[in-house]
């Protein structure tokens, strides 16, 4: 089956910023597709050229089979966007947000009141067909503005930040909702912050930074290849001299020396000197990183790092498996990109 | 303009409007007629007559070309750029096959079939009031009003287009349409004008919409007027493609 979105080559450059940088993707046909990146990444500004809204400096798209930006219009037919602020029509009932928007697609009165009523259903609004815009919940509009990029009954649905600003309850409803479109077969592809919504929807995710995408893979194989296993999260009280080296356990095998980490600020610890793991008691973590006054220890065993923490009453962890977030901070870092 | 894509925008707006319509005609014809009776019979018991008619009946096409201009700015400045800025309503078009020309056309469309309304609402005002010589040529105002809500829509889109905010409006406002209001004869014969005043006051576009209704409401075939048909269209069109560039590099980019 063809790809629903090539880019390949794709290159934006704002004066002298390149804000896509060679940019290549592929989406494979009836798959969710997840954008991650910081903000500043180029995540947007791919989707705005991904619908041929605007021009890229070099590079090709190639959306539905046709060929952008010349042939957008025909393609656009075929997609369906839920934008990352909402842009529902306040003048206008819920109905007749859907009704009106179908007329944008050539979809008469008559074929849009065949649609709205399945539509509202998928929503969740079927009670609320005729309630102005502005009574509605941040979760009601999201699910609307969803609803509304199905009229045209889309072979990709584009989804900037689908989920930002809402509740865990409408947050759960939209994720439902998209695991529905997922078994119509749609493609999706879609940009988030949230690592969890990302590990629990998407098949496969590219991880961009600079404009490029640098890694790629399902959230599976990213967490097997890009980090440990188990991540050991220590903080409390006596944690700066447990890491300088207070002399532990006996019989703890003789710590190696580590790398240093990434050599990327910890945000905000008002210190500057926190963010060097030493390589004493804590040579047990495959490797560590300090952000403000917890230590991230990446590791292979963690049974030998609680064992040593045990001795530590005042030092407080949490253990928990590797996840995407995790990968996500070791390949950009965890300097605040606003 | 040659497809009809921008119909589903033209119709989103009017569908909008047709919400409120009562209102907004009422709204339409309150400034206009408080023109005409505060002025008309205030100065008009001063000053009887103006060029061999009563001022009332002079002034009733002055009140009906600023009227139609008065509404074709305020739509595509503060509605047009609510749609534009504050609800986004032209980036939620643009997600579908529709085009940002499309769009503007829609909108362009749109604010001068909401003039030719207003207009239309004057020109029953006048009727009822009798400020007609001539009932068959008030018929030939209708292109007139379409003329010049064509030409006044154009322009806004263009200063919608760079414009930052609200606040911006009122230097178009000040520098552009009360000059217009004051210099483009509509409440006095641009003949009363100091010659060089005159010569300003030929380029601005109200001025032209003025030269054609003024003599069709006093019965008689307007001068020139494939002229001031032209000009009317040329600020129009100029406005539009000048705003459709501009939007582009404004949400296109």
């Amino acid at each position: 089956m063809i790809s629903p979105l090539k880019l390949t080559g794709l290159t934006k450059r704002y004066g002298d910023t390149v804000v896509v940088d060679g940019l290549d993707l592929e989406l494979k046909a009836g798959r969710c597709h997840g954008l991650l990146g910081p903000n500043g990444a180029g995540k947007t500004t791919t989707l705005r050229l991904a619908l041929g809204l605007i021009a890229a400096d070099a590079g090709t798209v190639v959306l539905l089979g046709q060929r952008l930006p010349e042939r957008a219009e025909v393609a656009r037919a075929r997609v369906g966007v839920v934008p990352q602020m909402d842009n529902l029509d306040p003048d206008f009932t819920v109905r007749e947000n859907l009704q009106i928007y179908g007329r944008y697609f050539g979809l008469s009165k008559r074929e849009m009141i065949g649609r709205i009523p399945a539509l509202l259903d998928f929503a969740g609004l079927a009670g609320k067909s005729e309630a102005l815009i502005t009574t509605l919940s941040g979760g009601m509009k999201r699910r609307l503005t969803l609803a509304r990029a199905l009229v045209n009954d889309p072979d990709l649905v584009i989804l900037d930040e689908p989920t930002t600003g809402l509740d865990p309850q409408a947050r759960h409803l939209i994720w439902q909702g998209l695991r529905r479109l997922m078994g119509q077969g749609k493609t999706l592809l879609l940009t988030t912050h949230f690592m969890e919504e990302a590990e629990r929807l998407c098949d496969d995710i590219s991880v961009i930074d600079q404009g490029r995408v640098i890694v790629q893979g399902s959230p599976r194989e990213l967490i097997q290849t890009h980090i440990e296993p188990h991540v050991v999260e220590i903080y409390g009280d006596g944690l700066d001299e447990w890491q300088a080296g207070g002399r532990s356990i006996p019989g703890a095998p003789r710590p190696t020396t580590l790398p240093s980490p990434s050599g990327r600020g910890g945000e905000g610890d008002g210190q500057g000197s926190a963010n060097h793991a030493s390589s004493l008691s804590v040579g047990h973590c495959g490797r560590c990183e300090r952000a403000g006054e917890t230590l991230f220890c990446y590791t292979r065993s963690p049974e030998k790092v609680v064992a040593e923490l045990a001795a530590h009453p005042g030092l407080r962890y949490l253990h928990r498996p590797a996840n995407l977030e995790d990968v996500f901070l070791k390949l950009t870092g965890r300097d605040l990109r606003d | 303009m040659i497809n009809l894509n921008w119909f589903p925008v033209w119709q989103r707006n009017f569908l909008v409007w047709k919400k409120l319509a009562m209102p907004s005609l009422l709204g339409n014809l309150a400034d206009p007629m408080l023109y005409m009776l505060g002025l008309g019979y205030g100065l008009g018991g001063l000053l009887h007559q103006v060029n061999g008619v009563p001022y009332l009946h002079f002034l009733a096409a002055g009140t009906l070309c600023y009227s139609v201009m008065n509404s074709a700015t305020f739509e595509t400045l503060y509605s047009a750029f609510s749609r534009m800025h504050v609800q986004k309503t032209w980036e939620a078009i643009l997600n579908t096959p529709l085009t940002l020309r499309d769009v503007l056309v829609g909108e362009w469309l749109w604010a001068a079939s909401k003039s030719l309304l207003s207009g239309l609402a004057i020109i029953l005002v006048i009727w009822t009031l009798g400020l007609y010589t001539n009932f068959a040529m008030t018929l030939a105002l209708v292109p007139v009003i379409v003329l010049t809500g064509l030409c006044f829509s154009g322009l806004g889109l263009a200063v919608n287009a760079v414009s930052p905010n609200y606040d911006f409006f009122l230097y178009y406002f000040t520098l552009c349409i009360t000059p217009q209001v004051l210099l483009g004869g509509v409440f006095y014969p641009p003949t009363a004008l100091p010659p060089w005043l005159a010569v300003a006051a030929d380029w601005l576009p109200l001025t032209h919409a003025v030269n054609l209704a003024r003599p069709l409401l006093l019965g008689r075939w307007p001068e020139a007027v494939a002229l001031h048909a032209l000009v009317l269209l040329a600020y129009g069109f100029a406005g539009f493609l000048f705003g459709l560039r501009q939007t582009g590099r404004r949400l296109l980019r």
